[in-house]
């Protein structure tokens, strides 16, 4: 019945999926590695692997911040205690501290490569203060910060990207699984990536011995969600199936300032920037639920009332509605982001993009209105469990950005540390994986390339690995023209019921509904209907391998959520309101049946499996990479 | 949604060239964006509609297609302004048509590739403008050249080792926000290629660098710390560069971030006219630089 499909074969020394801000920093990092070495080594091949264009991933819409110590009041122990009391008690603190002292060194290195950032009047660059920071440390462009570090990140790229470069773009190329030997298994070592070429319609094996996942976060599984319609969980579903367990995934950020209905994200620099949050009888409600005491109007205090930490306010509006203090609105309680008193003039000059959401979207002009809004799925703190540097325990797959979880965060992440998240485990993890590539290839592990970058066709492949992958194309192949499910059915119904019962405030019925509902979706999935037979952009059957992994990292979250029986950071249950006293990571698995099994794990160094010194670190060499002291 | 529907004509079009026009009764209310009708359609109608889109918050640049002929973000234009009149939505002009509203976006990236849109660092090939003699080094300041990298413990700090070191360059270049002010409204395209639709001189030169592309070069070359400008002189001043441009304006007009690419492309002419007066007077006084 399946069809054999021809498989194209290409060769790359390091496969990189998902071309937003961490897999562009890998990209770019291993670039100028091999910048740095012209005229020495064979010069790298980084595929660089999109499902759209590189300037069209989400990370374009991040647009308050990213944090990186600077000025003379502000120090590295600072801003690591800052995001330590952020996580409540579920960061790993070599990772916070990996990731903070490069924080300003990455952030200074998009100035240098042209980032717009925002300046003093002197001249240096300006920084504001952010939720949860007790400094003032979070860099910004106006309000699209994420805007503007994804295009010069990916202008930059373009460098590299030349007839001859190292980096080689596949846009519009939809990743769909990894090839892995022995998964989960102690010899467990990728071989490279399936792919689906959109524009020519075909499958595509990309063998290489090590890949970088950097596809993002999942939050869009939330019917609403500030998450674009791209950020569906692959690279999480992709590693959970090869073996690496997702960690922490029931810590789902809701950001406490979305528009009601569309979920459209406005940034937490508006409440940075001196814009409060009102009830509907227009007082500053955060005060009553334990954010007070309450500051001035327009002179903002860090970590108190509006700049408290988002989980705080999301849980402070759920009680706010509860109390009848909301106003009703179709899309549910709403309250109001008033701005007024900033002035038109410095809403236009640091609030830009606020303030042309709020009229094209809501129709409301925030220099006379106040804006409704409502909390919003934002932001996926756990992810694919990785050291600091984005190394899982399969040999050779990194993963970097929202899709991972290397501790940063641990159960509320603060607003601006992301975005330095993916410069920083971006560029370790591209070092790492062509530092892993290069001892592959000179036969220190076996399943090398040793002619990666060289060729196409399937030469220097095993054929076993071509088998599997062509298995794996045909199979995904052959959803197209069959089942009677209708996906947006299943998505909707996914939407509905994560909202519902998976929200701010949680409890073991509601979450028992929501995975008995999760677990009859995947059920229904396997007879999915996906109409479009045709092979060149398929967006039918795209879309629909995404809501594959989607209900996949949905149910990985759910199952972790119910067997979280606390109350910590982002994850609050009313029917258990206390914090264990020693905290516990969760971790999701599959087993041998496919099975979602949930287990816990202590925080710190027992937990620290890709470092324990069974993996990379013993192939990863002691490293080529200068400056960084790897 | 309410009862109330719209007629949405759509082009439709196979890989293989094959066209149609499709067209749908799409219920709608005042919220209703172009492309929630056209995922409306996908939901409910026709599964096999192709279209692109991602953020749904028009900065992501996906979503382009003409409306009634005029280019537009569908997730930012919103059906009931059309209740009356409908709604034919096709394929953004000056692109080849890949699959019913997704348009090729590869010859795009080229054109933005070729201007070198990124910063080019060490200086001295500022242009020389209104009489300046000698090429202005962009203002770097003086510690930004090599990385300052303190040595970080490797692996880390050793256990009890508590001492956080700063990794990485630990400096950069100073910009006023007026300095900024000169290139940031080009920093703001979102490569949506609306631009590229609205252009009749496409019709003439489909090689023409284009709006976007030069905005974009512009962008660059009217950064403070950039260097670049003589090599981006070399790909504006050519017959597709800068200078299909006849100032129609239609760019600008449809940009829908602001951005005036009129004005770059009238700077990217006079900027070559004065790069090619330049040379000419250093020809003539001796051996350049």
């Amino acid at each position: 019945m399946l069809p054999v499909s021809p498989l194209r074969v290409e060769h790359a020394d390091v496969v990189v999926v998902g071309g937003g801000a961490a897999g562009l920093s890998a990209a770019l990092a291993i670039a100028e590695t091999a910048a740095r070495e012209a005229g020495g080594t064979r010069a790298p091949v980084v595929a660089l692997v999109s499902k759209v264009y590189p300037m069209r991933s989400h990370t374009v819409a991040a647009e308050g911040g990213a944090a990186g110590v600077v000025g003379d009041d502000d120090s590295l122990e600072q801003h690591v205690a800052d995001t330590l009391a952020g996580g409540a008690g579920l960061c790993e603190e070599d990772a916070v501290r990996f990731v903070v002292e490069r924080a300003a060194g990455e952030l200074w290195r998009l100035e240098r490569w042209g980032l717009p950032w925002s300046r003093t009047d002197d001249g240096d660059v300006a920084v504001r203060r952010f939720g949860g920071m007790s400094r003032a440390r979070t860099w910004f462009a106006a309000d699209k910060t994420g805007f503007h570090l994804l295009h010069t990140l990916f202008q930059t790229s373009l460098r590299y990207a030349g007839d001859d470069g190292v980096v080689r773009r596949y846009d519009e190329h939809h990743v769909l699984d990894l090839v892995v030997d022995d998964p989960g298994g102690p010899d467990a070592r990728v071989r490279g990536v399936v792919v689906h070429d959109q524009h020519r319609g075909e499958p595509l094996l990309l063998a290489a011995p090590a890949v970088v996942l950097a596809t993002g976060g999942a939050a869009r599984a939330w019917g609403t969600s500030t998450n674009a319609g791209i950020v569906t969980g692959d690279g999480m579903a992709m590693a959970l199936r090869a073996g690496v367990p997702l960690r922490d995934l029931e810590f789902l950020q809701f950001h406490p300032t979305g528009l009601p209905g569309s979920g459209i994200l406005l940034t937490e620099a508006a409440r940075g920037e001196g814009g409060v949050l009102l009830d509907a009888e227009g007082r500053r409600y955060l005060a009553d639920y334990g954010l007070g005491p309450e500051t001035p109007v327009g002179e903002p205090v860090p970590r108190t009332m509006e700049l408290g930490p988002r989980d705080r306010l999301s849980q402070a509006f759920w009680h706010a509605d509860r109390d009848g203090r909301t106003i009703p609105t179709p899309d549910g309680g709403v309250v109001l982001l008033d701005l007024r008193h900033l002035g038109r003039e410095r809403i236009a000059e640091r609030l830009p993009l606020v303030a042309g959401l709020a009229k094209q979207f809501a129709g409301v002009d925030p220099a006379l209105e106040p804006v409704p809004v409502r909390p919003t799925a934002h932001y996926t703190m756990g992810g694919v469990r990785t050291d600091a540097r984005g190394a899982t325990e399969v040999g050779g797959l990194f993963a970097a950005g929202e899709c991972a979880s290397t501790g940063l965060h641990g159960a509320n992440r603060l607003g601006s540390n992301s975005l330095v998240e993916t410069l920083v485990v971006g560029r370790a993890a591209g070092e790492a994986a062509l530092a892993w590539a290069r001892g592959a290839s000179a036969g220190r592990v076996a399943g090398g390339a040793s002619g990666a970058g060289a060729g196409v066709g399937p030469g220097s492949v095993d054929a076993d690995v071509v088998d599997r992958a062509a298995d794996v194309a045909d199979r995904y192949l052959a959803m197209r023209g069959r089942g009677t499910e209708p996906p947006a059915a299943l998505r909707a119904e996914l939407g509905r019921v994560l909202d519902a019962d998976v929200g701010i405030y949680r409890d073991a019925d509601g979450l028992r509904r929501a995975l008995a509902t999760v677990e009859d979706l995947r059920a229904r999935y396997d007879d999915v209907r996906v109409a479009d037979t045709g092979a060149v952009l398929n967006t039918d059957w795209a879309t629909t391998v995404e809501l594959g992994a989607t209900l996949l990292v949905a149910h990985a979250a759910v199952a972790a959520a119910l067997a979280r029986e606390e109350s910590r950071g982002a994850h609050q249950r009313l029917d258990a309101p206390a914090a264990d006293d020693v905290p516990r990571h969760s971790l999701v698995a599959l087993d041998a049946a496919g099975r979602v099994e949930v287990t816990h794990a202590p925080v710190g160094r027992a937990d620290r499996g890709p470092d324990d010194g069974t993996r990379p670190s013993a192939a990863a060499p002691s490293s080529p990479v200068e400056g960084e002291g790897a | 949604m309410s009862e109330e529907t719209v007629r949405l004509e759509v082009a439709r079009q196979e890989p293989d060239g094959a066209s149609r026009r499709d067209v749908f009764d799409v219920p709608f209310d005042d919220r209703t964006s172009v492309l929630d009708a056209l995922q409306w359609v996908k939901d409910h109608a026709d599964p096999t509609l192709t279209f692109r889109w991602s953020c749904k918050m028009a900065v992501c640049g996906s979503c382009g297609v003409m409306v009634n002929g005029r280019p537009v973000l569908g997730c930012e234009t919103f059906v009931r302004g059309f209740r009356t009149s409908g709604l034919v939505v096709e394929p953004l002009a000056h692109a080849e048509v890949l699959r019913d509203l997704v348009v090729d976006t590869d010859t795009f990236v080229g054109k933005l590739a070729a201007v070198k849109p990124w910063l080019v660092p060490d200086g001295a090939t500022r242009l020389p403008l209104a009489g300046d003699a000698a090429g202005v080094a962009p203002d770097v300041a003086p510690d930004v050249a090599p990385d300052v990298v303190p040595v970080a413990l490797a692996g880390g700090p050793a256990p009890g080792e508590d001492v956080l070191r700063a990794v990485g360059p630990a400096s950069g270049h100073r910009q006023t926000p007026g300095e900024l002010a000169a290139f940031k409204g080009f920093a703001e395209c979102i490569d949506c290629m609306l631009c590229y639709a609205a252009c009749p001189q496409l019709d003439l030169a489909p090689d023409f660098l284009g709006p976007a592309v030069v905005a974009t070069a512009r962008r660059w070359d009217e950064d403070s710390r950039d260097g670049g400008e003589l090599a981006r002189a070399d790909v504006l001043d050519t017959e597709f560069g800068a200078w299909p441009c006849i100032q129609v304006g239609a760019c600008t007009q449809v940009c829908p971030k602001g951005v005036d690419p009129a004005r770059a492309l009238r700077d990217a002419q006079r900027v070559a006219t004065e790069t090619w007066e330049a040379r000419q007077a250093s020809t003539e006084a001796g051996p350049a630089r």
